[in-house]
């Protein structure tokens, strides 16, 4: 078997390990100005408003609403069998930090924009994935 | 006060084959297009005393096929000045810098190019006789882009463009018939292009029954990759006199501007990302306006990149670029905004940006034969810049 017959996942460093190992603990989180309050992604080592180092990590709710989706149908990697959403959401504390995800839960044509979507993760190698699935409320 | 655009001249371009799987070097491809554009500038290899190139060195998967040095290797013309770099104003950014060389007198004849072998690296990789090209990818994904997305199988720039093709659709109205419409026009112009990759008819039943690649985008909404090398020559005012052109084009404005975040999901999301910045400060460079551009050669790696660039460059408002494109007529080459006219890189070919600046020399000096937009364009917009950064540019005649 090939690598690409497995999903892949992303290289964990000293500045993104936060984000992708919070689902362990079923927290989505982010990264956030003390100074001037900004949520910052993907994290920077210092704010871009205000130029402040003193930058927290804070967990959100995991609440996002989708901003923009595709379907897509191509076959690029065995990992990924077609059809999938690809989806842009919006999270609900910080509609300006968006998120690159899957929409997962429902049928891929049930997805729209303005959709309200939670996060659910799945664990992959040493990173637990934010995918999103639609409110149930 | 005098712009660096108004002492620059482009005085040749040059073109090598064209084709899907050439299995040729591509610094073979690269030469022959340099060759060809200093052949029609009429100056010889101690002439030219610059070199650009996008977007670096030969890289196995194909998207370069050769960078400065590998060119210098065998031409040696002793650059005094070179560039050859990707985080460029598009793909023509390298056009770009050249131009601003020769205006800060660093060197006089600049020669510019752009190499692919796109189609012939993934077929040598494949070939169990070489050990070429991609290994085994591993399954950590790094990278400051790709990682946040990659592990959600957003693999594609279709992918990536989609969802904003899917959020231009909702917000405007935007329907698939738009840009097929601009898919369309590609084809029946390449259908007059000898150097373009898809010639035969294309139909909107055709069009809208392809596969689906990445929704709103079906197989000829995307791009064709392929082999193959473009080259222009920028010479210093001055120095065009000594060219075999008796009429080289003025740049009229160079739009270069990063005005969104450096991002594909974190900025704009109704529109190929960066492109504003280029379009705004285009136009603040020059007194002309949208209505004044005779031809419009618009980067297409994806319909909606085109689409994106109309409304983004002013030829409509946001939004409105479905409308625009409707039925084709008015972006045919008898149209008021003739685009693409050489079939662009859906049609064309992959050129990466390079294809746009040379056919927009093609019609400004007239020499489209078949495919030449009627009543000689004065000025001619083109831009570049597949998600990178965009470019655009003002070209005119003298
Ligand atoms: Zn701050």
């Amino acid at each position: 078997m090939t690598d690409t017959a497995l999903r892949p996942f992303p290289a964990i460093t000293p500045q993104n390990e936060f984000f992708w190992t919070a689902g362990a603990e079923g927290k989505l989180r982010f990264k956030r100005c003390r100074a001037c309050c900004t949520y910052l992604h993907p994290p920077p080592p210092v704010c871009p408003e205000c130029l402040s180092k003193d930058i927290s990590v804070e967990d959100v709710s995991g609440a996002a609403t989708v901003a923009a989706f595709t379907i897509n149908h191509h076959q690029w990697r065995p990992a990924f069998p077609p059809p999938y959403v690809i989806a842009i959401v919006e999270i609900a504390e910080a509609p300006y930090v968006r998120l690159t995800t899957q929409i997962v839960g429902c049928a891929p044509e049930a997805v729209s924009i303005g959709m309200t979507v939670q996060v659910r993760f799945e664990q992959v190698g040493p990173a637990w994935l934010p995918l999103f699935a639609p409110r149930e409320d | 006060m005098e712009k660096f655009e108004d002492k620059v001249r482009i005085t040749g371009i040059g073109i090598s084959e064209v084709g899907r799987r050439l299995m040729r070097d591509p610094v073979e491809l690269a030469i022959d297009a340099c060759m060809s554009a200093m052949a029609d500038a009429g100056l010889e290899r101690g002439d030219i005393d610059g070199l650009s190139a996008h977007p670096g060195p030969q890289t196995a998967d194909g998207y370069s096929g050769a960078g400065v040095s590998a060119v210098e290797e065998i031409l040696r013309v002793q650059p005094k000045w070179f560039n050859s770099s990707h985080e460029t104003p598009g793909h023509t950014g390298a056009f770009v810098a050249a131009a601003l060389a020769v205006a800060a007198g660093l060197c006089r004849h600049a020669l510019v190019f752009r190499c692919t072998w796109e189609t012939t690296a993934p077929a040598l990789a494949r070939d169990p006789r070489y050990n070429v090209g991609q290994s085994a990818p591993g399954r950590a994904v790094s990278g400051e882009i790709q990682s946040w997305r990659i592990p959600f199988g957003a693999y594609s720039a279709g992918n990536w463009i989609g969802m904003a093709a899917t959020r231009h659709f909702h917000l405007y109205g935007t329907k698939r018939e738009h840009l097929g419409a601009i898919a369309l026009n590609a084809r029946r112009n390449a259908a007059l292009n000898p150097n373009a990759i898809y010639r035969d008819p294309l139909t909107m039943d055709d069009y809208l029954n392809a596969r689906m690649i990445s929704t709103p985008f079906g197989l000829y909404d995307c791009d064709t990759p392929c082999d193959g090398a473009v080259a222009v020559i920028v010479s210093h005012r001055d120095a065009a006199k000594d060219t075999r052109r008796p009429d080289p084009l003025r740049l009229e404005a160079a739009g270069t501007q990063v005005t969104e975040r450096w991002s594909w999901d974190q900025g704009v999301l109704d529109h190929e990302v960066m492109l504003a910045g280029p379009a705004k400060s285009l136009w603040e460079r020059t007194d002309l306006k949208p209505k004044d551009v005779d031809v419009a050669e618009l980067y297409d790696g994806f319909t909606f990149n085109c689409l994106s660039w109309i409304e983004a460059l002013g030829f409509c408002k946001r939004g409105e670029g479905g409308p625009f494109v409707e039925g084709g007529t008015r972006i045919a080459r008898d149209g008021e905004l003739p685009l693409n006219t050489h079939g662009g890189q859906l049609s064309g070919g992959r050129l990466q940006g390079f294809s746009f600046l040379h056919e927009a020399c093609i019609q400004l000096w007239g020499e489209g034969g078949a495919r030449q937009v009627p009543n000689r364009p004065q000025v001619a917009c083109v831009s570049s810049g597949g998600g990178t950064p965009g470019g655009a540019l003002l070209l005119a005649r003298p």
